[in-house]
């Protein structure tokens, strides 16, 4: 091997300072995105007003790697025993990165039998997908599932 | 237009829960894309989809531009008795499908 010439070492280092800055930047970018963005608070607000949701009794049952964002499954279950002085009354789910946060309002009874509802949603981005679940008696409880999308929904072109 | 697809159980025991599955055709263009000429296509979406058991509502779902293509919606209910379950989708630009399944229950 021949001895490098100065003028190319000091191209490589800049590159591998380049590179280890832009890696620094993308895991900043990662941290930073974790944030629920605001208009999708506002859309949970705008239902719940300001009741308190705590975490549990709801699962949110996504694929947390999906190649098609146009169709992904999902199914929101809520533990309850669904009698007449107790069951779920409505469940809603928001994204985050979608041009809108919401994405379906669910509307049950004691009637429904089980508290469990499957659908097939438009995903826009990696994101996080929100499901919101409040029982009769007025409590509010959620479940939260981080999803990966390689190929984007509403953006690609027709 | 086709049909929507219903699958309810013909038959079931008093009390027991059922599940319902529903599946009708449509575009529900969210109204965020762009045409091959770069026209932005307006929203057509189903927005609102109920279910009646014998004339009371049993379900009932607001759907968003998020909602895929061709909407599929899986739900359950308790089968209390022989009945019509009605099934009612309203939409954009004045969609409206109705679909009826009936069961027997024992």
């Amino acid at each position: 091997m021949k001895a490098e010439p100065a003028i190319d070492k000091g191209r490589r280092d800049l590159i591998k300072g380049a590179s280890a800055l832009a890696c620094g930047m993308l895991l900043l970018a990662v941290r930073k995105a974790d944030a629920t963005p605001a208009s999708m608070q506002a859309a949970i607000r705008d239902v719940f007003g300001n009741a308190e949701i705590g975490r549990g009794k709801v699962t949110l049952d996504i694929p947390s790697l999906v190649e098609n964002g146009n169709t992904v499954p999902m199914t929101v279950s809520v533990e309850s025993p669904m009698t007449a002085t107790d069951y779920v009354k409505s469940i809603h789910v928001f994204n985050e990165k979608n041009p809108q946060p919401n994405v379906i309002g669910i509307h049950l009874g004691p009637r429904a039998g089980k508290a469990s509802v499957s659908t097939r949603i438009r995903l826009a981005d990696s994101q996080k997908v929100v499901a919101i679940a409040q029982m009769s008696d007025g409590s509010v409880w959620s479940a939260q599932v981080d999803v990966i999308v390689t190929l984007a929904a509403c953006v690609e072109g027709l | 237009m086709t049909r929507p697809l219903i699958n309810v159980p013909a038959r079931a025991k008093r009390g027991q829960v059922i599940e319902i599955k529903t599946l009708i055709s449509h575009v529900m263009e969210p109204g965020f894309r762009h045409s091959s000429i770069g026209v932005l296509l307006p929203r057509d979406i189903i927005t609102e989809f109920v279910c009646a058991y014998d004339g009371e509502e049993i379900f009932r779902a607001d759907l968003f531009p998020a909602i895929s293509a061709n909407p599929f919606v899986t739900f359950h209910t308790v089968a209390t008795k022989s009945g019509t379950l009605t099934f009612t989708w309203t939409g954009d630009n004045g969609f409206s499908a109705t679909e009826q399944a009936s069961i027997t229950v024992e």
